[in-house]
């Protein structure tokens, strides 16, 4: 009897039935992370190597104080209201694009397909319009930034297209979900008797789902925020652009600076979108 | 005595519509506010669209577009792409495990985990991780490459020090959501809270911090295909390196490597979303 305890108490596998299983994936999860770190080149010790420290060390050390001269500091307020215009424009652009790409993707406003199944022609201009939409947001806004860069050059009219784009497309597919996953009965009713779909949308459709609609662009345009500050990297202008220009000269006070404001910027765009939010729900 | 006579109007004040703006309508400031700040923001961005929309934009984006119909498919050079490919996924990969680590470690001074608990380090956690968050990807790729170097090291842990951010914020709220019946049968047992935390609460947020593990390294790999364009590897410092030299065929299919890579991704979660649900 004791003997038998023991032996339970001391083989994993009888202690735990899904042992082997267990020990497998542990096994294969290993086999797998083996060549990521060859690709990925994870060497954590060349962080330590005296020439990496020096280098790091002298940019840190420059880090403090953080430049705060008048001058700088009405600088970066410029370049914190050009972030927050781009992402603005850029929204506002975007909309007009998702709008109408909605209004014509949406299954809920087919009259075709009130009886039973959509016909083909409302179908296939319906799933083009998908499509579209699919393409527009699965490039990233960094690659529509640097394109755009390319045709009209540095400055923040490429940072204003490129977020009107991918954002386009990422409303677009979300309206249309919402719209399609609310209750349809007040819609169809509208349809049915003879309302046009523009009217059946503004008053059966837009109504049910105006503050999921909303809440949904506050925090998209929360997002774009971030992002616009990003493509500054590529040159689209707003406070990533400056930020790169210093951490190119190596000037780590004024890195630090807008660090602090950008962090500041996220923070305030965070509470204002949640606060926004919560008065919607 | 007669009851005065009341004309009634035909249309009385309460039938009347709405005024269309009162000052009390905090709705009506809002799209007020709303409005001013999109029109101040096109006036004072100096948006070129002379130079966007005039014919030399339109030659040099149509030129742009009908270079990336010419993808190349030398077969050397699609091997490199593949590699990088492969490296992005490997990056996003390696990341996010970095992440879920250091986001637990994190995590559990982060958290309350009973009203007896002082958390005396729930705040400053709670600061840092916040500030690990709200710093993008792409800053930290650009901040790691002074000391990292070039390369897909520095793009592995600029996406670790992002995610570890989201992810600790998110499973310090599971530990606090969890049900705490089982922790605190332990605990009245006498049982020392890292044992508490292991058998009781971490059994029980497993699934959820497996599904926000999932979730953060679909959004990873999208963000690994981009980190590169500042120098963080992967299939974007390919983009960028291409894109610099004009080799527009390359880049055309980097550009399909990098929207295929995404499509995939997004295919596959949806896929898996599915089955998930069933």
């Amino acid at each position: 009897m004791n003997a038998t305890a023991s032996v339970i108490l001391h083989s994993p596998h009888l202690r735990d039935p899904a042992w082997v299983s267990r020990v497998f994936w542990t096994g294969v999860a290993l086999v797998l992370l083996a060549p990521a770190l060859v690709l990925t080149e994870f060497k954590p010790w060349t962080l330590f190597e005296p020439a990496a420290l020096k280098s790091t060390k002298r940019f840190l050390a420059d880090f403090f104080p953080p430049k705060i001269e008048t001058e700088f500091l009405l600088l970066v307020a410029r370049e914190c209201w050009r972030t927050v215009a781009i992402a603005t424009a850029g929204m506002a652009l975007a909309l007009l694009i998702a709008i109408p790409l909605t209004l014509l993707s949406t299954s809920a406003l087919s009259i075709s397909a009130l009886p039973g199944r959509m016909h083909r022609i409302p179908l296939m201009v319906r799933q083009a319009m998908r499509w579209l939409l699919i393409m527009l947001r699965s490039v990233p806004e960094l690659v529509w930034a640097l394109v755009f860069v390319r045709v009209v050059g540095l400055g923040p009219t490429a940072g204003v297209l490129a977020i009107a784009l991918t954002y386009g497309g990422m409303l677009g597919k979300v309206y249309g979900e919402i719209l399609e996953s609310d209750e349809s009965h007040a819609t169809n009713t509208l349809l049915r008797n003879g309302a046009g779909r523009l009217q059946a949308f503004f008053y059966g459709l837009l109504p049910q789902s105006a503050a999921e609609l909303t809440s949904y662009t506050v925090y998209r345009w929360e997002c774009a925020i971030r992002s616009s500050a990003v493509l500054g990297f590529v040159g689209a202008g707003g406070l990533g652009q400056q930020m790169d220009n210093s951490m190119k000269m190596f000037q780590g006070g004024e890195v630090a600076t807008m660090l602090i404001v950008f962090m500041l910027l996220v923070g305030l765009a965070d509470s204002a979108s949640s606060r926004l939010r919560r008065a919607l729900a | 005595m007669s009851t005065p006579m009341v004309k009634r109007a035909a249309n009385e004040a309460y039938r009347l519509p709405p005024k269309l703006f009162s000052a009390r309508c905090a709705m009506c400031w809002f799209l007020l506010g709303l409005a001013a700040l999109t029109v101040a923001s096109f006036w004072t961005l100096d948006l070129q669209w002379a130079k966007f929309l005039s014919a030399d934009a339109a030659r040099k984006m149509g030129k742009f577009l009908a270079e990336l119909l010419t993808p190349s498919v030398n077969p050397a050079f699609l091997w490199k792409l593949l590699v990088a490919s492969l490296e992005t996924i490997a990056m996003s990969a390696l990341g996010t495990l970095l992440a879920v680590i250091a986001g637990l470690a994190l995590a559990l001074p982060a958290s309350r985990t009973h009203a007896e608990d002082k958390a005396y380090w729930r705040m400053p956690t709670r600061l840092v991780l916040n500030g690990l968050r709200s710093i993008p990807e792409l800053v930290w790729a650009a901040l790691l490459i002074i000391s990292a170097g070039l390369g897909p090291f520095a793009g592995t842990l600029a996406l670790g020090l992002h995610t570890t951010g989201v992810l600790g914020r998110l499973f310090a709220e599971a530990i606090e959501n969890a049900p705490p019946g089982p922790a605190y049968a332990l605990r009245v047992q006498g049982v020392p809270a890292g044992r508490v935390f292991l058998y009781s609460t971490l059994a029980q947020i497993l699934p959820q911090l497996l599904s926000y593990t999932l979730y953060r390294w679909e959004n990873n790999i999208r963000a690994a295909a981009v980190l590169g364009v500042v120098g963080g590897g992967g299939l974007g410092q390919m983009l960028a390196f291409h894109m610099g030299l004009f080799h527009m065929s390359e880049t055309s299919s980097i550009l399909i490597a990098m929207i295929l890579l995404v499509a995939l991704v997004d295919i596959l979660s949806y896929v898996s979303r599915r089955v998930l649900q069933r």
